[in-house]
């Protein structure tokens, strides 16, 4: 295991100055649209499966996983031809997942089965099931995978899943709908974003203790519509991203401090965010204007706008060799 | 625990799930609640298409002791519905009084009359009543009580939900069929007041006095009964019971859009929300039902909800903790309408969007953009603070 996380981060490494593409699912088109980051344009767009919504990358980049939700399936796709490669088992109504450091089990939420659905990509097979709260969405992996977090929107907890046991050893309240979860790269902190609640609650690993809260306010927005859903920290950890939904703001949050740095002005409502592979790009998807936001992560401003199909949801970045 | 279904394998995989308690668990806890209705006889009206559920108001309830559930398992938390209605020639009074002081929270399925006498019943054991029905104004204002809390909006911030939507159309002239009855005469004047809120004019009123079954003759008699009346933008109708509105969109003698309780309608919620993650309530919905999820349904459901939050967050039961929680700036409610829907500390009533539909989608989620208001935008829909005369919520 670890020596294959290892040579992921080599290959990382190396084509870190590479060009690559940034990897957009269109909920409502049912297709995925590829930006190529040197022209900032979109190259391709590929059919998927119904209401295709969380996406990523194997660690070599030579498959993508797609949840394609209203089909009940995780698909897994050639990048290099856009080609449907197989389905894979994943339970009812998969919204998010998140790859295990093995490169080989995709913990999926089952949004409408309240269940996190553990499969194994390579025989294609169930591993095991693990009752959550309803409306699992949320999914982190910790860096040494020995845990997994499931968010559960409606029941308001952060899950936490041994994944030796694949039983869940803590149940953490949090603000109302949370949907998203990260851990630090030091794997000593995980961050839940709650997007009815408008926080973020930063919990310390090792006791499943809360460690504080993040909270927003932007000037001239009503506050319940400032809802923190995707995040993303900044390369060098010192920073969070995070997108707040139909405030159409992605905030800047110091990572020790937990105070709002800068707010900057995005699409239509916010969902995800991928970098560059060189990290100095963030895109951000923006469900309700269909576009993409280029924001430079030097100077924290946006500075395009790429159109690309109806309601885009999920990003992945792959970085690509020319 | 539950077995687990295994997908696309030949062979049955058992995993048992633990639903062991987190570190910040509580000790255990049992929470009763009571859904009392009083069952009315519901006026013939004039189609048979859409008959009223049997199970409307309380499936919603039901739905959300799952949900409940659900959390609790996680908590040492056990939810307990128990349901009792009250037949239309019932004794409400004397069965809410055996009842009611034994749970901390009730949802009531009744008249305004109804809510009070529950109410007033429950003061004494300080018990928490939620309003799951009536949308009439006096229970949010002078009538109110501490212990009466609302899911179901008012009638008035429907229709200013709908007035909204008419400003921001530019469509001000109106006219408006009422019906006979006294509940069509109450929604009437919610939708005159809301009128007069935003500025709009009234054209003509006419009162339905047809005694006839029209269903066979509406292409010819309604585009009469409307000819007489000036030119107007929009013809609304009041006819909450559905006895006539249906006929009169697309029989007008000027072809204008109807709104009102028929055509353009202001809903708490409806099977046509579908954005906020509304998909997945209304699919739990119809899973349990096979039926849409309707207003009254989704009033018990928030109540029922909100019951849960409050437990959760408080970790108690004690109807004294529970409504000062409910009435505090830290209760947030996820209602599937893309904002946090919370309770207004002067009146008890919940605040929350009003969807306003079509048959066959939303036409918007109000407040509508624009529409302002000092404290929260959704304020700007149903009786304000400073409109309300209630003073029961002032300690």
């Amino acid at each position: 295991m670890r020596r294959i996380s290892a040579l992921a981060f080599t290959l990382l490494a190396s084509t870190a100055m590479a060009d690559g593409q940034i990897w957009v699912t269109n909920e409502k088109d049912d297709t995925v649209s590829v930006i190529d980051v040197d022209t900032l344009e979109v190259v391709q767009t590929y059919p998927t499966g119904e209401r295709p919504r969380g996406v990523t990358f194997s660690h070599d980049y030579s498959r993508l996983y797609i949840c394609a939700s209203d089909s009940d399936t995780v698909q897994v796709m050639d990048p290099n031809t856009g080609e449907i490669l197989r389905d894979l088992p994943s339970g009812e109504d998969p919204e998010q997942f998140i790859l295990h450091p093995d490169n080989r089990h995709l913990y999926i939420a089952n949004e409408d089965d309240a269940v996190t659905t553990v499969v194994d990509t390579e025989n294609r097979r169930v591993v095991a099931q693990i009752n959550v709260g309803i409306e699992p969405e949320g999914m982190a992996v910790s860096p040494d995978g020995k845990i997994v977090i499931t968010t559960s929107e409606t029941t308001n907890m952060a899950h936490w899943i041994d994944t030796s046991t694949h039983e869940l050893f803590a149940n953490t309240l949090v603000g109302a709908r949370p949907r998203h979860a990260e851990f630090t790269e030091d794997g000593t902190k995980v961050w839940v974003s709650s997007e009815i609640g408008g926080t973020i609650t930063v919990f310390n690993v090792a006791d499943q203790s809360e460690l504080g809260k993040v909270r927003f306010a932007i000037q001239g927005v009503n506050d319940d519509l400032i809802q923190p859903v995707g995040m993303k920290f900044s390369p060098d950890q010192t920073k969070v991203y995070v997108a707040l939904g139909p405030s159409n703001h992605v905030a800047v949050v110091n990572a020790e401090t937990l105070e709002v740095e800068k707010y900057i002005l995005v699409g239509r409502r916010v969902w995800h965010m991928a970098y560059s592979p060189d990290q100095t790009q963030l895109f951000t998807t923006n469900g309700v204007s269909g576009d993409v936001t280029v924001i430079d992560v030097a100077r924290e401003e946006a500075i395009k706008s790429i159109k690309v199909g109806r309601f885009p949801w999920g990003a992945a970045m792959r970085p690509t060799s020319n | 625990m539950r077995a687990t279904f295994l997908i696309g394998a030949a062979s049955l995989l058992v995993v048992e799930s633990a639903t062991m308690a987190s570190a910040q668990n509580a000790t255990s806890l049992d929470v009763p609640i009571l859904y009392l209705r009083q069952e009315i006889d519901h006026p013939p009206v004039l189609s048979n298409l859409d008959p009223i559920p049997d199970d409307l108001g309380i499936a919603g309830a039901e739905l959300a002791l799952g949900d409940n559930q659900t959390t609790g398992r996680f908590l040492g938390q056990t939810y307990q519905l128990d349901y009792i209605s009250v037949p239309p020639d019932g004794d409400f009074s004397g069965t809410a009084a055996e009842v009611i002081a034994n749970y901390p929270v009730v949802l009531v399925e009744g008249s305004a009359d109804n809510l009070i006498t529950a109410a007033d019943l429950a003061s004494a054991a300080g018990t928490v009543v939620f309003n799951v029905s009536s949308g009439e104004q006096r229970l949010r204002s002078a009538d109110c009580r501490a212990n009466l809390l609302h899911t179901i909006p008012e009638d008035a911030a429907r229709t200013d939900a709908l007035m909204q939507v008419l400003v921001a159309r530019q469509w001000t002239d109106l006219a408006m069929i009422v019906g006979p009855r006294e509940d069509d005469e109450r929604f009437a004047e919610a939708l005159r007041n809301s009128a007069r809120k935003f500025g709009m004019r009234f054209k003509a009123e006419k009162v339905w006095t047809f005694d006839t079954d029209l269903r066979e003759s509406t292409m010819s008699e309604i585009p009469r009964f409307t000819q007489d009346m000036p030119d107007h933008d929009l013809l609304l109708v009041a006819d909450p019971t559905d006895d006539f509105g249906r006929y009169v969109l697309h029989n007008t003698w000027l072809p204008r859009p109807v709104a009102g309780t028929h055509g353009l309608r202001a809903e708490s919620w409806a099977s046509v929300i579908e954005a906020w993650g509304a998909v997945q309530l209304q699919n739990r919905f119809e899973d349990a039902t096979g039926r849409n999820m309707r207003s009254q349904d989704y009033a018990a459901w928030t109540a029922v909800r909100a019951i849960g939050e409050a437990v959760t967050r408080t970790s108690s039961t004690d109807p004294a903790v529970l409504r000062d929680y409910f009435l505090s700036d830290d209760f947030q409610l996820d209602g599937f309408k893309g904002r946090a829907l919370t309770f207004r500390h002067w009146n008890g009533q919940m605040r929350q969007p009003i969807a306003v539909v079509n048959d066959r989608a939303l036409v918007t989620l109000a407040p509508v953009e624009g529409f302002l208001h000092h404290r929260n935008e959704t304020d700007s829909l149903g009786l304000d603070e400073a409109e309300s005369d209630c003073t029961a919520f002032q300690e």
